[in-house]
C-alpha cells in the first residue's frame, strides 16, 4: 500500500536523528527552560510517527521492537517507584529534591529528582502515543 | 515513617506480587509451602507483643498518608488488636497447611487463589490493626473485594458467580453506608483516629449525628458478619473452595464486624440504641441462624447457617456486655462477664468451626458429595475425620467438656443476668433474651447432631457416592487436629488465655471501667453450681434430644413459608429490577453517535455554569481591556475562517487540514502570549493527531449530508452559540475581577527556592502537583489500553465468526 516516496524517506533518514536529539535535549532541559517529559515524550513520538509515515509500520516494527504497551507500563512504574522511593527517606509520598554537583568537563550541574520521575511520564507519552497509532494504523 | 509494623501488615501484600513467580519457576513444589511462611512468621511476629498488651501496653506506629486531611497509616496494637490478628495469622496458617493437600497443583489455578487468600489475609490485618477510621476502610473493601474474588474461585460455576456477586453487593453497600457514619464521626470529633474518638466520646454522645452515624455504622458491622436480614449471602459464599469458608467464615472475614462492634462499643455504648439493636440483631440472627441450619441438607450449607447463628451470639454478647459501661467501676457489675464471654466464644468458635469446616472439606473430597441424603455410616471408614465432626460438633451443641459448653454457660449467665438491668426498659421486656437464647440452643443442639449422625453413623450407601471413601491423607488431617486439639485444651483449661488474651482485649472495649493497674477478674470454671444456666443446659440436651429423634415428623413444618416470601427472594427481584431499570436507562441516552455525547456534555456544560454564575451574580465585564494587536486580530481571521472551512466543506481531507491550521494558529497565540511550553505542546499534539487522522482516514465513513436536518443543524447552532458566548463571558469576567493578589509573582520564586527550577510550568508538573500528573498518565495509559483491546479484541471476535 506505501508507494516509495525517495525524497521523504530520504529526509526523514536526516531529521529523524535532528528531531531525536532535539528532544533528548528539550527533555532534560525541562526543568530550567520549556520542555520536560511531556513534550519530550510527544516529540519522541513524532519522530518516530514521521518514520512510519516515510517507511511502514512494519519496518518501524523492525527497527524498533518495543512492544509500547510495556513502555507505557514501564513508565508508571517508575512514575509510582519515585513517589513510593520518598518513603525510604521518610517523606510523604512523591516529595521530590534537588542540589548541585560539579562534574568533570560540564562543570557544576543540577540534578534534581523530579527528572527521575518525567522519566517515566516520558515513557508513558511514548508508549501511549505510539500503542495507540499502531493500533489505529494496524486496523485495516 | 514506615515500621515493621507496617511492614507486617502489608507484608502478605507484599507476598501475593510474587506468588505467580514461584508458582511459575517452581511448578514442581506446591505453592501453598512458599505462602505458608508468610502466616507462620506473621504469627510469630504478633506473638512477641503478648506480653506487651497483657502489661496494658499499647504499640501506636504512625506513617503519614495524607497527613492535610488527617489521614494516617496508624499502626495500632492494643489486647482486641492483637487477638484479632493472631487468630488471622494463627487460622491462616493452618488453613494454607490444609488447603496444600487440598487444592491439586496440577488442576487448580493455585496463583490466583493464594494470591488472593494473602490479599485477604494483609487486609484483615489491616482492618484489626489500623487506628485510622479511613485506613481501615480501606482495608475493610480490600477484603470485600479480595473475598469477592475467592469465593468466585471457581468462576466457570454459576453459582459461585452469583454467592461472590451476592456477597459482594451486600458487604460493600454495609461499607459504604459505614464510611458515612465514619465522616460523621469525624465532623463530631474532627479527628479520623478511633483511640482519639474513644477520648472524645463522653462529649459527642448528644450531638445530632450520632444515633445517624451509629445506625450507618451498625449497617456496615451487620452486613459484614452476616446479620439477619443481611445474612443471606453467607450461605451462597460457600461455593468457594473449603479452605476459603474455613478462613473467611470461621476465623477472619465475618468477623470483622464483630472486631467493629467491639473496638467501637467504647464510643456508642453508653446509649440505650447501642445495647438494644446490637443484642436485639444478634438474638434474632442467633434465632434465625440455628433455625434455618436445621432444613439444610447440605453440610456446607448447615455450617453455613450455623456460623450466621453463632455470630449472632457473639454480637448478643457485645451487645448486652454494654451495659457493663453504665457502672463506674467493677464493683457489682455483672455485666462485664458478658463481654468475656463474647471474646471467649469468639476463640472457640474460630478452633471448632475451624476444623468442622476442614472436617466436611475432607468428607466432599474423599466422597464427593456433601448431601447428608446421601452420605451415612462414614464413621468405620474414617474414623479419625469421624472424632474430629464428633468433638467439634459437641462442642458447637455446648456439651461439656468441650470449650463450647463453658462458652455458651457464659452466654446464658449474660443473658439471664441482663434481666435484672435497671435501663432502657431491659428489666421488664428483658425475660425475652434468655428465652430466645435457650430456643436457639435448642436448634443449634439440633444441628449440631444432624452434622455428626447423619454423616457418620446410619447404612452407608456407596452407591450413591461419587468415589469409594477412605480416610484422608494425614497431611490434610493435621489442621484440624491441631484445631480440635485447642477445643479439648481451652475446654480444660479454660484460664490459659485468660490474662494473657482475653483480659487486654477486654480492656479495649471497656477502657472507661479500669483504674490505673487495675484489670479485670477473668477465671472460668467448669462447675458452677446448681444454677439456672446448668438446668438450661440440661432442657436444651433433653429437648434436643427429643426433636432430634422425632426431625423426621416436624421438619415438614419448614415447607409452611412459601418461596415468594424469602430474603433471597426480594434479593434476586431487587437485583433484577436494578439491572432492568439501568439497562432501560442506559440504552436511552448511550446512542453510540458522537455527537450526542458532545450535546450532552456541551448543552450540560452551557446551562450549568451560566446559571451558577448569573445566581452568583458572578459575571462582571469592565471596560479596560488590553490593547488589541495587529498579529492578534490577522490570527483571529484566520482561526475563523478555518473554522468556517471545517464546517462547509463537502471533502473530509479538507476538513481535517482545516482542523490541523486551527490547532497551529492556537499554537501560535500561545506562542504570542508567552506560553512556550503550552504552544510546543500545542504543535507536536497537532501535527501527531493530523497524522493519526490521516492513518484512520480509508476507515472512516462519507460524510453524509442527509442526516443533518434543518432542526438538527438549528439545535447545534444554539448550542454552539451558547458554548462560546459562556466561555467568552467566563474569560472577560476572569480578566475583569481581580478578587486576589495575582499568583504570578508567587510561582517563579517558589519554583527556584524549593524545586530549583526555572521553568515554573515544568515544576508545577513534577514537583508541585506530582500526583496530578501520575493520575494524569495513569489516565492516558488506561486510554490507550482501551483503544487497544477496542481494536485488537474487535478483530480477535471477528475472526472466530
Amino acid at each position: 500500500m506505501k508507494s516509495n516516496d525517495v525524497i521523504l524517506q530520504t529526509t526523514t533518514k536526516v531529521v529523524l536523528f535532528i528531531i531525536l536529539a532535539f528532544s533528548v535535549f528539550i527533555f532534560f532541559n525541562g526543568h530550567h527552560e520549556p520542555g520536560g517529559g511531556f513534550i519530550g515524550g510527544l516529540m519522541t513520538a513524532s519522530a518516530i510517527v514521521l518514520l512510519m509515515l516515510a517507511y511502514d509500520l512494519e519496518m518501524v516494527k523492525r527497527i524498533l521492537p518495543f512492544d509500547f504497551k510495556v513502555v507505557t507500563a514501564a513508565g508508571l512504574l517508575v512514575a509510582i517507584g519515585t513517589g513510593l522511593g520518598s518513603f525510604l527517606f521518610g517523606v510523604p509520598f512523591l516529595s521530590q529534591t534537588f542540589d548541585y554537583f560539579t562534574f568533570p568537563v560540564l562543570g557544576e550541574l543540577e540534578l534534581a529528582t523530579a527528572l527521575l520521575f518525567d522519566i517515566g511520564v516520558y515513557l508513558v507519552v511514548v508508549g501511549v502515543t505510539l500503542t495507540i497509532i499502531q493500533t489505529i494504523g494496524e486496523d485495516q | 515513617m514506615l515500621t515493621a509494623l507496617h511492614f507486617a501488615i502489608i507484608a502478605p501484600f507484599i507476598a501475593a506480587v510474587f506468588v505467580p513467580f514461584l508458582y511459575k519457576k517452581f511448578s514442581y513444589i506446591h505453592t501453598g509451602w512458599f505462602v505458608l511462611a508468610v502466616p507462620t512468621l506473621l504469627f510469630l511476629y504478633f506473638l512477641q507483643y503478648l506480653p506487651i498488651t497483657a502489661n496494658k501496653q499499647t504499640v501506636t506506629a504512625v506513617a503519614d498518608w495524607v497527613p492535610s486531611l488527617g489521614i494516617h497509616f496508624t499502626a495500632h496494637v492494643d489486647g482486641l488488636g492483637l487477638l484479632f490478628a493472631l487468630l488471622i495469622t494463627g487460622i491462616g496458617m493452618l488453613v494454607v497447611l490444609y488447603s496444600i493437600y487440598y487444592l491439586s497443583k496440577e488442576k487448580e489455578a493455585l496463583y490466583n487463589f493464594y494470591t488472593f487468600l494473602l490479599m485477604f489475609m494483609g487486609a484483615m490485618l489491616g482492618v484489626v490493626l489500623s487506628d485510622n477510621l479511613i485506613v481501615l476502610y480501606t482495608f475493610w473493601e480490600i477484603t470485600s473485594l479480595s473475598s469477592f474474588l475467592l469465593i468466585s474461585y471457581w468462576y466457570e460455576r454459576e453459582k459461585s458467580r452469583y454467592g461472590a456477586l451476592k456477597s459482594m453487593l451486600i458487604t460493600v453497600m454495609g461499607g459504604f453506608a459505614m464510611l458515612v457514619g465514619f465522616v460523621m464521626l469525624y465532623s463530631m470529633t474532627g479527628t479520623f483516629s478511633i483511640q482519639e474518638i474513644i477520648a472524645s466520646a463522653n462529649d459527642i454522645t448528644s450531638h445530632n449525628l450520632f444515633i445517624p452515624a451509629m445506625l450507618v455504622i451498625l449497617l456496615g458491622a451487620f452486613t459484614k458478619s452476616a446479620q439477619f436480614p443481611f445474612h443471606i449471602w453467607l450461605p451462597d459464599a460457600m461455593e468457594a473452595p473449603t479452605p476459603v469458608s474455613a478462613y473467611l467464615h470461621s476465623a477472619t472475614m465475618v468477623k470483622a464486624g464483630i472486631y467493629l462492634v467491639a473496638r467501637l462499643s467504647p464510643v456508642f455504648a453508653i446509649s440505650g440504641e447501642w445495647l438494644w439493636l446490637v443484642a436485639g440483631f444478634g438474638l434474632t440472627t442467633l434465632f434465625w441462624g440455628s433455625f434455618s441450619a436445621v432444613r439444610q441438607t447440605d453440610l456446607k450449607g448447615i455450617l453455613a447457617f450455623s456460623t450466621v447463628s453463632q455470630l449472632g451470639m457473639i454480637l448478643s454478647m457485645l451487645g448486652v456486655g454494654a451495659a457493663a459501661i453504665h457502672f463506674d467501676s467493677m464493683e457489682d457489675n455483672l455485666y462485664v462477664g458478658a463481654t468475656t464471654a463474647a471474646l471467649f466464644h469468639l476463640i472457640n468458635h474460630a478452633t471448632f468451626k475451624g476444623s468442622l469446616f476442614m472436617m466436611v472439606g475432607i468428607v466432599d473430597h474423599e466422597t464427593g458429595t456433601r448431601d447428608i441424603r446421601r452420605l451415612g455410616g462414614l464413621m468405620t471408614v474414617m474414623p479419625i475425620t469421624f472424632t474430629i465432626a464428633v468433638i467439634g460438633s459437641f462442642s458447637m451443641a455446648g456439651l461439656p467438656p468441650f470449650n463450647g459448653f463453658l462458652s455458651k454457660e457464659m452466654f446464658f449467665t449474660a443473658m439471664v443476668d441482663i434481666t435484672s438491668f435497671h435501663l432502657f426498659n431491659i428489666d421488664n421486656i428483658g425475660i425475652v433474651f434468655p428465652v430466645v437464647a435457650w430456643i436457639a440452643s435448642i436448634f443449634t443442639f439440633i444441628y449440631s447432631m444432624m452434622l455428626v449422625f447423619k454423616t457418620f453413623t446410619g447404612k452407608m450407601q456407596p452407591e450413591k457416592l461419587d468415589t469409594k471413601p477412605h480416610e484422608a491423607p494425614f497431611g490434610m488431617l493435621l489442621s484440624p487436629i491441631v484445631l480440635i486439639s485447642l477445643v479439648i485444651v481451652f475446654g480444660f483449661f479454660p484460664n490459659i488465655l485468660s490474662y494473657s488474651v482475653i483480659e487486654p482485649a477486654m480492656a479495649s472495649i471497656l477502657p472507661s471501667l479500669l483504674g490505673e493497674g487495675e484489670q479485670f477478674y477473668v477465671d472460668i470454671y467448669f462447675w458452677h453450681g446448681w444454677t439456672i444456666e446448668l438446668f438450661m443446659t440440661m432442657g436444651v440436651i433433653g429437648i434436643g434430644t427429643l426433636l432430634y429423634l422425632s426431625l423426621r415428623k416436624w421438619v415438614a413444618m419448614y415447607q409452611v413459608f412459601p418461596d415468594s416470601l424469602t430474603l433471597n427472594h426480594v434479593y434476586d427481584q431487587t437485583v433484577v429490577g436494578v439491572e432492568r431499570m439501568s439497562s432501560r436507562l442506559t440504552g436511552s441516552y448511550m446512542t453510540g453517535f458522537i455527537r450526542d455525547y458532545l450535546l450532552y456534555i456541551f448543552s450540560f456544560f452551557a446551562a450549568a455554569l451560566v446559571f451558577v454564575l448569573f445566581n452568583k451574580n458572578a459575571f462582571s465585564i469592565q471596560a479596560d481591556l488590553a490593547p488589541i494587536s495587529v498579529y492578534e486580530v490577522i490570527l483571529a481571521i484566520v482561526l475563523v475562517s478555518t473554522a468556517f472551512v471545517v464546517m462547509f466543506t463537502k471533502s473530509r481531507l479538507k476538513a481535517i487540514i482545516g482542523l490541523g491550521v486551527l490547532g497551529y494558529t492556537i499554537a501560535l497565540f500561545f506562542v504570542i502570549f508567552r506560553a512556550p511550553d503550552l504552544a510546543l505542546t500545542q504543535l507536536i499534539i497537532e501535527t501527531v493527531s493530523v497524522a493519526l487522522f490521516l492513518l484512520c482516514f480509508y476507515h472512516l465513513p462519507h460524510i453524509s449530508k442527509e442526516l443533518e436536518k434543518v432542526r438538527f443543524r438549528l439545535g447545534n447552532l444554539i448550542i454552539s452559540i451558547a458554548v462560546g458566548v459562556t466561555v467568552t463571558l467566563i474569560g472577560i469576567t476572569a480578566n475583569s475581577s481581580r478578587l486576589f493578589e495575582s499568583i504570578s509573582g508567587f510561582f517563579p520564586e517558589a519554583s527556584y527556592d524549593e524545586a530549583g527550577g526555572k521553568n515554573m510550568v515544568n515544576v508545577i508538573l513534577v514537583d508541585f502537583r506530582g500526583f496530578d500528573t501520575l493520575l494524569e498518565i495513569l489516565v492516558l495509559g488506561i486510554a490507550a489500553i482501551g483503544i487497544y483491546t477496542m481494536i485488537k479484541l474487535r478483530l480477535a471476535g471477528r475472526n472466530e465468526l
